[in-house]
């Protein structure tokens, strides 16, 4: 696990060593280090209360780190310090698990809001600009629609359209497809890796979903109990010994041997339900 | 219990200091806000326009009421040509203010707050910060400018109605000339009266959107709740905080203008 933590020979657009955050007595991040490509998808996996949107939270500086250095295109980035602030988050999106768009505003409107309010692009621009977001996610038909009146999806593509019109170089998404049937599921990974592709940004995943993380991924991280217990490429990944990375990988066998037991009348191999 | 005593004044000073902190942060941040104007159309809608319905009806009994306990009470000493002047002063340089201002509060002020707690649960507030947008100049200002609009618009329709209602009850229910009543009123009423009204108004519109705001914006800061519960609980205590602040505001600003 420790040799996957070596940084890969390719330039780095993120580079976190040592993030730590507690809240009150207890310590959700101890010391977390992850490598990330400039122009990769990497995803960081963990059980739920690890820390991964905490975690991600950091990295968005929506949440001040207790302790340590995160590096943004090879300079350190000082949240603590406004317009350090300002030019990262003029470069990094965020895409929320809630999408956390505007109900009061229509489709173009959420969209032009970062334009809007952080730059001073001309009106006609950000119109433009927009238009070929929304456009490019096939959803200029809508433009005019409230988000209540969107699907689950087409609000997902919103969200994404809302994260790249300011062009941005590192998109991070907090679990986009918490709540999503295997379908949609699926449908929101092609999305992010067909538009990865076709903008070009650095993608920063938080997810549970393995199988889906392993095809869209250029580099898997598993969070555990507040740090990288590993991260690699998803061929490494598949053929770590890690007890952990093993636990995660083959969580659906468990299940089956683990169900088998029951229906057998044995008690459960020791592990906690939740 | 000696630390309840230093903890107590402490969470209410700092508190303050927070308070004075989100507001001055957020009108400074008005300067070069973008489509600044247009949020505030809105606001002034949300705020103004639609609070007015409430305005008009409650302005109109509150004279009525004010009209017929006015004559009771003058008829006793024989003043019944005074109601204009009891009427109209009590409403311009008293009631008019703190009572649109109490109606305000429960109407604009309460939406203003679940509003943004709501916001601010559905992460809609933590959007605008990863964006490197300022959610005081998006969302607050345009709030706190429209109040300061609006506030002194809507006390003046509250007023006026209300010294309607007062000739209503003297001269249509009760044995008044009409003419007696106008009269009454145009004699008492001079501007400086006019001015405390507005000065009130611009006041209590400042505080009341500010508090209301402050308590939305912050409400992930209540430890004690959270999702819903939070929402409802900081609606509450920015109903009932703004409706003390007005009586306390209206207590200074009255006892400032009486001594000088």
């Amino acid at each position: 696990m420790t040799a996957a933590l070596q940084a890969p020979a390719a330039e780095l657009l993120l580079d976190v060593r040592g993030i730590h955050k507690s809240f009150g007595d207890q310590a959700v991040l101890a010391g977390v280090d992850l490598v990330v490509p400039r122009g990769s998808v990497v995803t960081v996996l963990g059980k739920s209360g690890t820390g991964k949107s905490v975690f991600l939270k950091c990295l968005a500086g929506i949440v001040t780190p207790d302790a340590g250095e995160i590096r943004f295109a090879g300079c350190v980035l000082d949240t603590g310090t406004p317009a350090a602030r300002a030019e990262f988050r003029r470069r990094c999106s965020y895409l929320f698990q809630s999408n956390a768009l505007f109900d009061s505003l229509t489709a173009l409107e959420n969209v032009a809001l970062p334009l809007e309010q952080t730059t001073q692009v001309p009106n006609a621009e950000i119109r433009a600009r927009c238009l070929e977001a929304l456009r490019q996610l096939e959803l200029e038909r809508f433009k005019d629609r409230h988000p209540g009146e969107l699907s689950g999806g087409m609000q997902k593509r919103l969200a994404l359209a809302r994260a790249i019109v300011t062009r941005p170089e590192l998109v991070l998404f907090d679990e986009p497809t918490a709540g999503l049937d295997p379908l949609r599921r699926n449908s929101v990974f092609e999305m992010i890796a067909k538009y990865q592709r076709q903008f070009g940004f650095t993608a920063v995943l938080v997810t549970h979903d393995v199988p889906e993380a392993l095809a869209v991924s250029d580099r898997i991280a598993l969070l555990d109990s507040g740090r990288i217990r590993f991260q690699g490429t998803p061929g490494e990944f598949q053929s770590s010994e890690d007890a952990g990375v093993h636990a995660f990988r083959d969580s659906a066998a468990a299940l089956h041997e683990a169900i088998a037991a029951v229906r057998r009348g044995e008690a459960p191999a020791g592990e906690d339900f939740l | 219990m000696l630390q309840l005593l230093g903890r107590v004044p402490l969470a209410v000073v700092g508190e303050l200091g927070d308070f004075a902190l989100f507001t001055g942060q957020s009108l400074r941040s008005a300067v070069g806000s973008r489509k600044l104007g247009r949020r505030i159309v809105r606001a002034l809608y949300e705020q103004g326009v639609r609070c007015l319905p409430v305005i008009l009806i409650v302005g109109l009994f509150t004279g009525l009421v004010l009209g017929l306990q006015g004559f009771y009470v003058l008829s006793r000493y024989g003043s019944n040509g005074a109601l204009g002047e009891l009427v109209s002063l009590t409403l311009v340089r008293e009631l008019g203010p703190v009572l649109a201002a109490l109606m305000l509060v429960g109407q604009a002020g309460s939406a203003l707050a679940a509003e943004l707690g709501i916001q601010r649960n559905s992460e809609q507030i933590a959007a605008l910060e990863t964006m490197g947008a300022s959610p005081h100049a998006y969302l607050i200002a345009p709030r706190l400018i429209a109040a300061v609009l609006s506030f002194p618009i809507q006390t003046a329709f509250f007023s006026l109605i209300a010294i309607e209602g007062g000739f209503l009850s003297g001269s249509l229910l009760m044995p008044l000339s009409g003419g007696v009543y106008w009269a009454s009123v145009h004699r008492a009423v001079v501007p400086a009266d006019v001015s405390e009204c507005f000065l009130k108004a611009v006041v209590f519109g400042l505080l009341t959107t500010a508090i209301c705001a402050h308590n939305g914006y912050n409400t992930h800061r209540r430890s004690r709740t959270t999702g819903a519960r939070a929402v409802s609980a900081s609606t509450t205590r920015a109903v009932v905080l703004s409706s003390i602040a007005v009586l306390a505001a209206d207590y200074l600003i009255t006892s400032l203008l009486v001594r000088s």
